[in-house]
């Protein structure tokens, strides 16, 4: 299990794949950046990019996610965690809103969230097609792609299809070690 | 998982008696600001959602029909994923139908407790398809009719459909690629492949052209509906060139006539509807109080 915090004190009483800062002076932005992934675990909800804001009020605290893909069914999972964490954590009412708006990008996803993806043998997105306002040109051959291998580094891989096990990952295959691996596709 | 037991994921303070996850929140637009635009009519509003919306809701049925029956895993894997994304944006679309008739009522109510004639989808999309050449034409006409509907869309006044919209268009773009790859694939395939995807595209072609004729509620939500008229000289360009890489002609077929004068968005369906819908809503309507 990776942990978020490597430099922070452990403990706090939830397993959320992270480590849950502990002490007074804990914020519950820190709590809901130690939310992970149901999906790709080894990703803090901060390192997807979905954290959009979170505000503490007298009241309890609000959070802001964004979907990563519309029908992305980890939405509702990542409400819970959230939820759950901040109130282990000792916050009261807890809020957690959705933000459509900017739909949400792989490039957001942070660099230490690229290199987690890495290492745990998905390859990271490159950068998302920047498109006009015009119509969007239709690809009729599947697109040429840099994409590395992530168990051995050759720098030319072949796609196998642009839908993967989940919403936001390509299949892909390593013609030099002859592994198959998934990629977070750009969107 | 982000937890070492699953039930201590549940968050639900207010039902202890709930077992599945997240099952607090079913609202897929929790959060977001739905008001009704100043000048827009509400009734109108929710009118275009639910055409939006069970044009995704009905064309992902047909798609969970293939599931365990694509020609290879890789494909029921895509198949299935598109699938996916159209279920998602239909939540978003008939949620916000709820919102902005005022009534309240939840996604489930409109995707389970409708009848027939109150779904406003496109006849195409409830067509049941016979094999996957039929499959993949009703994925390229739709989803090249609703990309091009969609991009003009997140200009809408309404700012909820916009915020679906664009979100939709990064979504549609990779349905439409691995459509018209398939059809290219097929259509300049084997002499069999070819004359299948000829046989398909005369099959699916009568229900085109009700695609981009103007319904009254789109008429009336000027600025903030997509007027699918519009669009049609897109959608033949893009098809134009799709068909033209796999070798195939547009199909010249007479476009099927509504009952009464009246077509999928005014609730007048074919016969497959019924057996789609009998399929979709019988678990829902034998327990009506559930949840999951």
């Amino acid at each position: 299990m990776v942990t978020a915090r490597t430099d922070e004190i452990t403990g706090a009483g939830v397993s959320t794949g992270a480590t849950v800062p502990t002490g007074t002076s804990v914020t519950a932005r820190q709590v809901a950046e130690t939310v992970t992934d149901p999906e790709l675990p080894m990703l803090t909800l901060a390192d997807l990019g979905v954290l959009r804001e979170v505000t503490e009020t007298a009241d309890g605290v609000t959070v802001s996610i964004t979907p990563t893909y519309s029908g992305c069914p980890a939405m509702d999972t990542m409400r819970d965690d959230l939820v759950h964490a901040l109130h282990e954590a000792g916050f009261g009412e807890v809020e957690v809103r959705t933000v459509l708006h900017p739909p949400w990008s792989t490039d957001w996803i942070t660099e230490r969230g690229r290199r987690r993806l890495a290492e745990a043998g998905i390859a990271p997105p490159g950068a998302a097609p920047r498109r006009g306002s015009g119509p969007v040109p239709v690809q009729l051959f599947p697109p040429q792609r840099r994409v590395s291998c992530p168990h051995c580094g050759a720098a030319d891989t072949e796609p196998v299809s642009e839908f993967g096990p989940t919403a936001c990952k390509a299949l892909r295959r390593c013609p030099a070690c002859s592994e198959p691996f998934e990629h977070v596709k750009e969107i | 998982m982000a937890f070492d037991n699953a039930y201590e994921a549940l968050a639900d303070a207010h039902d202890d008696a709930r077992w599945a996850f997240g099952t607090g929140f079913e609202d897929p637009l929790s959060g977001v600001d739905t008001t009704v635009p100043a000048g827009v009519d509400g009734d109108d509003l929710a009118q275009y959602c639910l055409m939006l919306g069970d044009d995704a809701l009905v064309l992902s049925h047909r798609l969970q029909q293939w599931c365990t029956r694509a020609p290879e895993l890789e494909d029921e894997v895509a198949i299935a994923n598109i699938g996916l994304d159209m279920l998602g944006q239909a939540r978003l679309l008939l949620a916000r139908a709820g919102k902005a008739d005022g009534t309240e009522r939840g996604e489930d109510h409109y995707a389970y407790f409708r009848g027939e004639h109150e779904f406003r989808n496109v006849r195409l999309a409830e067509r049941e398809q016979a094999d996957f050449a039929q499959l993949i034409a009703t994925v390229l006409v739709l989803t090249t009719w609703r990309l091009a509907v969609f991009q003009r869309l997140r200009e809408s006044a309404d700012p909820v459909l916009a915020a679906i919209a664009q979100k939709g268009v990064n979504e549609l773009t990779y349905h439409r690629d691995y459509a018209a790859q398939w059809v290219v694939r097929l259509g300049d395939g084997t002499e069999t492949s070819h004359a299948r995807t000829v046989a398909a595209l005369d099959d699916v072609w009568p229900l085109v052209a009700e695609l981009f004729e103007t319904h009254d509620v789109e008429r009336r939500l000027h600025g903030v509906a997509v007027d699918p008229a519009e669009v049609r000289d897109e959608f033949d360009d893009v098809l134009a060139q799709v068909l033209s890489a796999a070798t195939l002609e547009p199909p010249q077929v007479r476009a099927k006539a509504g009952v009464a004068g009246g077509k999928g968005r005014d609730g007048r369906h074919t016969e497959a509807m019924g057996y789609l819908l009998a399929e979709l809503q019988s678990v829902a309507r034998a327990h009506p109080e559930a949840t999951w």
